[in-house]
This record gives structure tokens, C-alpha cells and sequence, in this order.
């Protein structure tokens, strides 16, 4: 390593390590801090770009610290996120789940700066790994359940990951982590893409996404929101951007997202489908994969982790003060959590791509782009869920949680209140990044990678083309509001496969299986064990009376001849003794001489 | 002060919905004086107010569908994964 690069990852890693020496008053200001310094070092490094952290294992030369444009804008806001996050998590006092969110955090850096997939794998499923335990930590049997499937999903994901480099390198050589030919696609190329995708919850490989968010601890999901998705969506760009497919599924996972989110009725699965579809915006400008489409992947990328992130703190706040986190449980709150409120319509209205907020500078350029490259059905089908999202996180989740009828119990209503300051503060700093996006571009759009390409989002055409959609959505959803209203049910989705199957598996073996194995031991206990005892009862009959008669009849046989002999040979005398043994000896001399 | 002015604008809920219509005409009548040559398709050039109408009619389409969907078994018992 050079001198002057420190990568960010390991001042995460070190810090998560150190944190348990660090107690009392000191603890929330060294939460603060190594988050703080991982920016820095982000944001020095981004002065700086280049190669560094090259380190010769066995025969492969293993790339840690490549920064460039691409790697620069995904590790500004993932470190950026790290403080948010870590600010909204600084009144939880138990020390593990920071070590696995930061854990997290290094994992997600790790991948951005990698330059090879050996690297880029380790750094996987530290991620993987690292993201489990924000689920588990909850510590309720749900969570338990869910974190089990979530870490099965990306271990299979991971597998199919490993696999796919593990034959690129059979088949080309080459372990770095660049730009795949997606224009005549091999088999690992695939695999690669597939591992990858799964990451950023592409049907049909998305399940675990709403399942495992809306599981994990309040900070837990903060974390979750922005990092696994997100830095997917950045592998994608690397690797695969002009693959198109991505196009296709991108769209599909857009729309499939807000259909769910529509009939969800627990609060951070809403937020769950609606990263799916947001993601889906991203995924598609991947596929489309020109200088402007992969602008707006990052920039959206950039944009959806601060709204997304506010909208799962605000969320956060009302199921930490509540305890409950269904729209049929809640309702009416906006009188007794103002601060959150407020935050939460700054995340929708971003998401929805108000004009001067984050959503719209961001969510547009992908649709031109799409327009653009002449996918026309794709750019329409983008601004029919732009609508959608609109609908479901700018009116529907609002809606429910502050202004529909009150359906608080009267102990959850006691309990609503607005959150402590360090929560209201991480939510306060999202909120600023949100608008500063929207209404001043140099900010985000002096980091996006392309500078080729020039964007300027605020034309008349634009804003009457988003104010008529906006306007209308809203016109629609009061007049059709009570057919999308919260109801108390789960969506079946894919993930009825897997679920299903386990249970399935489950009842297989702890039936039929357990049925057999049990007859299977009356079975043998009755019938073998008898049958058993019988013919070791004739075996030692025969043992006793058969062999044993044979062996001491000889015995005895043998021992009635000598004694015959020494009665007739052995009289005693010594002179007959050697008359006879003088006699035979001659015998045998003679017989041997004549013969 | 939030809650005052939501209560304050709930107490005139009549009135605050006649100014979104309000809003909504004069969003839609803007965009009809709005230079449409830059739009990327012949409809938008050439169907006025198309924006709005692809919007009401995405709301619609998305409503309709997730209600359809859900009414075909999709939405179904909390504890269906209970054993």
C-alpha cells in the first residue's frame, strides 16, 4: 500500500473492533467519529483518484483501493449514510449491533473500491454476513425466521457469483472487476449478472428484500435500506451496464414493486416494495447503459439512499415510540408525532419527484435517457410508476399513518411521541440533502461519472409534464382512495416457493420419514430382534455341541492314543526304548537306501 | 404549530379540496401554453394535456391492478405461514 491511501473499509472495521473498550460518555462521540473520519477519507481519496491497495496473494494481484468516478459517488453516500445512520442509532446501547452495522458498512465500501472479484467476493459476504445479524439482533422468532432465509438467499446468490468469476477465470484468465462483453454473453457472464442481481432484489430473485427489511431492528433497516441494494446497483454499472435484459426486468421489477406496495399493510414492507421499484428505475438504466442512463443509475443511486433512508428513520420513529408497525394499528399520529410528519413528507415528496427535491432531478434523467435511446415503451411504462410512487409513498403511506381514521389502540396512542434529538437530527440531515439535491445540482450532479453529458432537469416541459402527473395522481387517489386503504392481510410473492418448500421438506420429514423410521424400529424390534436371538441360540448350539464336540473329541482321541502308546512303548526300561527307536531308525534308513 | 395548521386546514377540509381543484385546472391549463416541440413522442406534441391524462390513467391502471390482483388469492390471512 502507498503511503497515502488508508482504505475506508478498515477504518470502519477497526473502529466496530475497538468499540466495546470504548464506554460511557466517550461512546456516542466515538459513534460520531470513526463514521465521521470514513468520510474524510472518502472524500480525500476522491481528490485523489487512482490506483492503490495492490497486494500480491498467491498468483493473482488483488486491487483493494481503485477510485474513480464510479467508485467515488457510490463511496460519497454510502459513507455520508454511515453518519446519518449511526447518528439515528446513537441511543442504542447495545454495542453489537453498531459493530454489525459498521461491519456492514466496510463490507459495502470494500466492494466499492474493489478492482478484482476475489476482492469484491470477500467484501460480499462480509456484507452478507455483517447484514444478518441487523436482522437477528430484533430478536423476536420472526426475525429469527426471516434472518435464516435472508442469509440463505445470498449465500445461494453469493454461490452463483462464485461460480460465474471462478469460470471467467477458467476461461479468460482475468479476475478483474471491470466492464463484462455483454453484446455475446458467455455462461459466466450470466452467473456474474444473476449473482449480482440478486443483490439488488431483481425479480424473480427480490423476495428476501421486504421480508428481511421489515424484520430487522429500527436501526438495522436504516442501514439495510441503502447499502446492499445500492452497491449492487453500482457492481451493475461496473459490469454489466448495457446488458440488455437488465432493460426488461428493470421495468418489470419497477412496476412489480408498486402493485405490492399498494397492498401491503406493514409499514417498512411498503418501503421494502417501493426500494424494489426504485431500484427497478436504476436497474433499467444500467440495461440502457449510454452516458446519461448510467448518470442517472448514480444519481438515483445517490438521491434514493438519502429519501429512502429518511423515509425508513421517520417509519422507524413511529414503530419505536408505538410498537407497531401496521397501517391497521395506526393512523390519526400527525397530532402526536409533528417532527416525524414532517420528515416523512419531505422522503415522499423526494420520492415522488417533487420539483427542488431529490427525487426529480434524479428519477428523470433514467426516463430521458430511456427516451433518449428510443425504448420508448420503457420510458412511458418508467412514468406510469413514477405516478405510482407518488400514489404509495407520497399519499398512501402518509395518508395512513397521520390523517386516516385513528386505529391506535389506546396504550399505542399513549406511546406515540416524537423520537429523541439524535434520531430527529439524523432525520433533519437527510431532510437538507434531500432539497439541497433538488435545488442545487452542482452538489450531485458535479460527482456523477459521465461529464460528457450535460442534464438540466428544470425546463418548462419537464415541470408541467411531472406537476400534470403529480396533480392528477393525487385527483385519482381521492377519488379511488378506498379501494388501496390498509387492510389486514400478507401478499403472497415468490417467496411462497422457498417458504412453502421448507415447510413442505419439514412436514416430509417429520412425517412420512418419522412415520417409516418409527414402523421401520417396531418392525426390527419384533421381528429382526427375535429372529435375531433364535439364530444366535442355534449358532451357539451348535458352537457348544457341533464344534466344540468335534475339537474335544479329537482332543480327547489323541490323548486315549498316547496314553495306549506309553503303556505299550514306554514300559520304562531303557534298553527296550533304544531297542525300538534303534529299530525304526533303521527301518526309515533302510526303506530310504532301497528306495 | 404543525398540528394547529393541519387542524386548522381539517376544519375547512370543503374548502382546501376546492383550492386543489383550483390547483389541478391551472397546472393543466399552464401546460397547454407549455412549447411541446422537445417532447420525445408525437403524442405528446400532439394530444393536449397528455401528461394528465397519462397520469390520472396510471393512477387508475395501478389501483385497478393491485386491487385485482389481490382479490385473486394474492392478499391473503396474516398467519398464512404459521404452522
Amino acid at each position: 500500500m502507498t503511503t497515502n491511501f488508508f482504505h475506508p473499509a478498515l477504518i470502519m472495521i477497526i473502529g466496530a473492533l475497538l468499540l466495546p473498550l470504548v464506554r460511557g460518555p466517550f461512546r456516542k462521540a466515538y459513534l460520531f467519529l470513526i463514521p465521521l473520519l470514513t468520510f474524510i477519507d472518502v472524500f480525500y481519496l476522491s481528490q485523489h483518484p487512482g490506483t492503490y491497495g495492490v497486494v500480491q496473494f498467491l498468483d493473482w494481484e488483488l486491487t483493494f483501493g481503485r477510485v474513480d468516478r464510479l467508485s467515488m459517488i457510490f463511496g460519497f453516500i454510502m459513507s455520508l449514510m454511515a453518519i446519518i445512520g449511526t447518528i439515528y442509532g446513537l441511543h442504542v446501547e447495545d454495542e453489537w449491533q453498531h459493530i454489525a452495522a459498521w461491519f456492514y458498512v466496510a463490507g459495502s465500501l470494500g466492494v466499492i473500491y474493489c478492482g478484482d472479484f476475489l476482492v469484491l467476493f470477500l467484501f460480499w459476504e462480509m456484507m452478507a454476513f455483517a447484514s444478518t445479524f441487523l436482522i437477528w439482533f430484533k430478536k423476536d422468532p420472526e426475525s429469527l425466521a426471516a434472518g435464516y432465509r435472508y442469509i440463505l438467499v445470498h449465500t445461494f446468490g453469493g454461490v452463483i457469483l462464485l461460480l460465474g468469476f471462478v469460470l471467467r477465470y477458467q476461461a479468460t484468465g482475468d479476475l478483474s472487476f471491470v466492464q463484462l462483453n455483454v453484446q455475446n454473453p458467455e455462461l459466466y457472464t450470466w452467473l456474474i449478472m444473476i449473482g449480482l442481481m440478486l443483490n439488488a432484489a431483481v425479480p424473480p430473485l427480490h423476495s428476501w428484500l421486504p421480508d428481511a427489511y421489515s424484520k430487522a431492528t429500527i436501526t438495522g433497516s436504516v442501514f439495510m435500506c441503502a447499502f446492499t441494494t445500492k452497491t449492487a446497483i453500482y457492481t451493475l454499472a461496473r459490469s454489466c451496464a448495457g446488458f440488455d435484459v437488465l432493460i426488461v426486468l428493470g421495468v418489470i421489477m419497477a412496476i412489480y414493486g408498486i402493485i405490492y406496495a399498494i397492498m401491503e399493510n406493514d409499514v417498512r414492507k411498503l418501503l421494502g416494495w417501493e426500494i424494489v421499484s426504485q431500484v427497478g428505475y436504476m436497474v433499467t438504466g444500467v440495461g440502457i447503459g449510454t452516458a446519461l442512463a448510467i448518470n442517472g443509475t448514480c444519481a438515483h443511486a445517490f438521491a434514493h439512499i438519502l429519501y429512502k433512508g429518511l423515509l425508513f428513520m421517520a417509519a422507524g420513529a413511529v414503530i419505536h415510540a408505538t410498537g407497531k408497525s401496521k397501517f391497521t394499528e395506526l393512523g390519526g399520529l400527525y397530532k402526536k408525532m409533528p417532527a416525524t410528519f414532517v420528515f416523512l413528507i419531505i422522503g415522499a415528496i423526494s420520492v415522488s419527484a417533487f420539483p427542488f427535491l431529490s427525487g426529480f432531478v434524479s428519477k428523470s434523467m433514467i426516463i430521458s435517457a430511456s427516451f433518449e435511446s428510443h425504448i420508448l415503451w420503457a420510458g412511458f411504462l418508467l412514468t406510469m410508476v413514477s405516478a405510482g410512487t407518488f400514489l404509495v409513498a407520497g399519499l398512501r403511506l402518509p395518508y395512513l399513518l397521520f390523517f386516516s381514521e385513528n386505529k391506535c389502540s389506546a396504550e399505542t396512542w399513549e406511546k406515540a411521541v416524537d423520537p429523541s434529538w439524535n434520531m430527529q437530527l439524523a432525520m433533519a440531515l437527510a431532510s437538507f440533502f434531500c432539497i439541497l439535491i433538488g435545488s442545487y445540482l452542482p452538489f450531485l450532479y458535479g460527482m456523477l461519472p459521465n461529464t460528457e453529458v450535460a442534464y438540466h432537469p428544470y425546463g418548462a416541459y419537464h415541470l408541467s409534464e411531472t406537476l400534470q402527473i403529480l396533480a392528477l395522481t393525487a385527483f385519482g387517489f381521492f377519488l379511488l382512495r378506498k379501494h388501496i386503504t390498509a387492510r389486514e392481510t400478507i401478499s403472497l410473492d415468490l417467496d411462497w416457493f422457498y417458504r412453502k418448500g421448507g415447510q413442505c421438506f419439514l412436514w416430509t420429514v417429520t412425517n412420512p420419514l418419522q412415520w417409516f423410521d418409527t414402523a421401520f424400529s417396531k418392525a426390527y424390534r419384533v421381528v429382526g430382534l427375535s429372529t435375531l436371538m433364535t439364530t444366535s441360540q442355534f449358532w451357539s448350539w451348535f458352537d457348544w455341541n457341533g464344534i466344540d464336540g468335534v475339537v474335544d473329541g479329537t482332543a480327547r482321541c489323541v490323548r486315549a492314543i498316547g496314553q495306549r502308546i506309553s503303556l505299550v512303548l514306554q514300559r520304562g526300561q531303557i534298553q527296550q526304548t533304544i531297542y525300538y527307536t534303534v529299530t525304526f531308525a533303521a527301518v526309515i534308513l533302510v526303506a530310504y537306501v532301497w528306495l | 404549530m404543525i398540528v394547529n395548521f393541519i387542524d386548522y386546514l381539517r376544519d375547512r377540509l370543503q374548502t382546501v379540496i376546492y383550492c386543489c381543484y383550483g390547483g389541478i385546472t391551472f397546472i393543466v391549463i399552464w401546460s397547454l401554453t407549455v412549447d411541446t416541440s422537445h417532447a420525445h413522442t408525437w403524442a405528446e406534441k400532439m394530444i393536449p394535456g397528455f401528461w394528465s391524462l397519462f397520469g390520472l390513467g396510471s393512477c387508475a391502471v395501478v389501483i385497478m391492478v393491485a386491487r385485482l390482483l389481490g382479490k385473486s388469492g394474492i392478499m391473503t390471512r396474516e398467519d398464512y405461514y404459521d404452522n
